[in-house]
């Protein structure tokens, strides 16, 4: 037995570094691999499994390995506006919008999420890529602006229709008085909060389509939250195995394979990322050559393909339409929610359409495969 | 009746010529849900080490080397609707392919359950 597809190797090749919940996880049954540099859990129970319960229930992942960053200073929105497309300046406080890094020529260097906390803007960015990213940021923010790196923090997500519930059982207050309850939070709202005497910053965000949560928290304080959350019955350990089948079902890119520095935002089909005052402006990097590919439609695009049967097409597994060439597979696996492969892939765009029957070689295999809109799996967002 | 083992996690169980095939269920273990199984076609025939069968999990595709030469004679098709059962029965139910075998010699190069037991302690 040999892996013939497993995961490229993510981050840096030295020694794995443990999270801070390293001995919780072990504790806990969990598998550990080196991931982006640290070591963490794949699995618990098991990818399936673990896949299936966050959809139905309520899923809690250790997502240390990701960078939080705090940018600050007079004219931080405007700083931040001028290394990405969107419009930092127009986010309300306790607002979280989805945005990318861009290089010079318009490649995506990573992308990630920025809340407006008030008085300071919180970035978390790929575990993959967070120490390029604040060498980029360092370069590129003016003087007066401080960056500094919660290293720490850790970051748990707690994903699943239970979500909600599990928070409220656990009973966390808004740290300053009249700010909205938790509950009263929306997808891509954000706020501060006190789980007793503990604070804890909170999102409702998350990476698998359902509804749900990412707390940042001191390292000191994050084992007792993550055993105070799985203790109730709505809530188990999940892995980044099924963090990742998860992500695949919601159509949502994963940094280093689904995107790379090499990758636009609008063949990525994350022109959504480019807010409508910032393309008429723009004023971000690469906004000449991004702007020119809204305008003529990008040559390739990330698209959705569902596959029959149980055979799974994998990243870089060749797409085609006849004999031609057409794409590429960049994250593909089995889902656990639809019971059949799926996959994304970047495909010319004049084969792009819902519907286009074409064909990904496996293995020497053609399987049939289908162009399909993404989310795979319907979102359940609290909005 | 006896049974081997590879270091890559394969066994093959022999009786006169006739093999059968399967990944162990250490291998199963670490591989996590299976949801795909690729197997050979019967009257294929096969050079030891070669990669006959994939089995494909959640997370990635692994090459089946098969441990003996010989020709395919059966694919376990039990495999197709329900290739969880390698995971459940990785060295019962779950085999993969059984096999005429054409050089029994090669067995001798194989380990026992004893062997592989202490190559997995040391894993």
């Amino acid at each position: 037995m040999n892996e013939i597809s497993e995961e490229p190797a993510d981050g840096a090749a030295a020694e794995p570094q443990p999270l801070a919940l390293d001995n919780w996880h072990r504790e806990h049954g969990a598998r550990m691999v080196g991931f982006a540099g640290y070591s963490m859990p794949v699995q618990y129970e098991g990818i399936i499994a673990e896949h299936l319960w966050t959809r139905e229930h309520a899923g809690l992942f250790d997502v240390g390995h990701m960078g939080q960053l705090i940018v600050s200073g007079a004219g931080a929105a405007q700083a931040l506006e001028a290394l990405l497309p969107g419009d930092i300046s127009k986010l309300k406080p306790g607002r979280v919008r989805y945005s990318l890094l861009l290089s010079e020529s318009g490649g995506i260097l990573d992308d990630l999420m920025v809340t407006n906390r008030g008085d300071q803007y919180y970035l978390v960015v790929n575990g993959a890529t967070k120490w390029d990213d604040i060498a980029h940021l360092r370069e590129f923010l003016p003087d007066e602006i401080t960056l500094n790196h919660l290293d720490d923090y850790g970051l748990l997500a707690l994903q699943g229709p239970a979500a909600g519930k599990v928070m409220e059982a656990l009973g966390v207050k808004p740290a300053l008085e009249g700010a909205p309850e938790l509950d009263d939070l929306k997808f891509m709202q954000a706020g501060s909060f006190l789980w007793g005497e503990i604070e804890l910053g909170i999102s409702r965000t998350g990476y698998t389509g359902e509804d749900g949560f990412e707390i940042s928290v001191q390292a000191e304080h994050i084992a007792a939250l993550a055993q105070a959350l799985v203790e109730m019955p709505d809530v188990k350990p999940i892995g980044l195995g099924a963090r990742d089948s998860l992500r695949l079902e919601a159509g949502l890119p994963l940094y280093g394979h689904d995107l790379t520095h090499e990758t636009d935002p609008v063949s990525a089909d994350l022109a959504f990322a480019i807010s409508k005052s910032r393309r008429a402006e723009g004023g971000f990097p690469g906004a000449e050559r991004i702007v020119g590919l809204l305008e003529q439609g990008p040559g390739r695009i990330r698209a959705g393909l569902a596959l029959d049967g149980r055979m799974a097409a994998r990243e870089g597994a060749l797409v085609f339409s006849g004999e031609t060439q057409v794409g590429t597979v960049t994250s593909g696996g089995f889902s656990p929610t639809l019971q059949h492969p799926i996959a994304m892939a970047y495909l010319d765009a004049g084969v792009a359409a819902d519907g286009t029957v074409l064909a990904i070689e496996m293995r020497g295999k053609r399987l049939e495969a289908r162009v399909v809109p993404m989310p795979f799996v319907t979102h359940r967002y609290r909005r | 009746m006896s049974r081997y083992f590879t270091t890559d996690h394969e066994w093959v169980e022999v009786s006169g010529d006739a093999g059968t095939v399967g990944i162990t269920d250490y291998a199963q273990g670490q591989l996590g849900d299976i949801t795909f199984v690729e197997l050979p076609a019967p009257g294929q025939a096969v050079n030891k080490g070669d990669s006959v069968a994939v089995v494909d999990s959640v997370k990635a595709a692994s090459d089946v080397y098969t441990p003996v030469s010989g020709t395919v004679s059966e694919a376990n098709s039990a495999l197709e609707e329900a290739p969880e059962l390698v995971n459940a029965e990785a060295e019962s139910g779950g085999w993969l392919f059984r096999i005429t075998v054409s050089n029994p010699g090669e067995i001798d190069g194989l380990m026992d359950e004893t062997a592989y037991k202490a190559y997995i302690a040391e894993l």
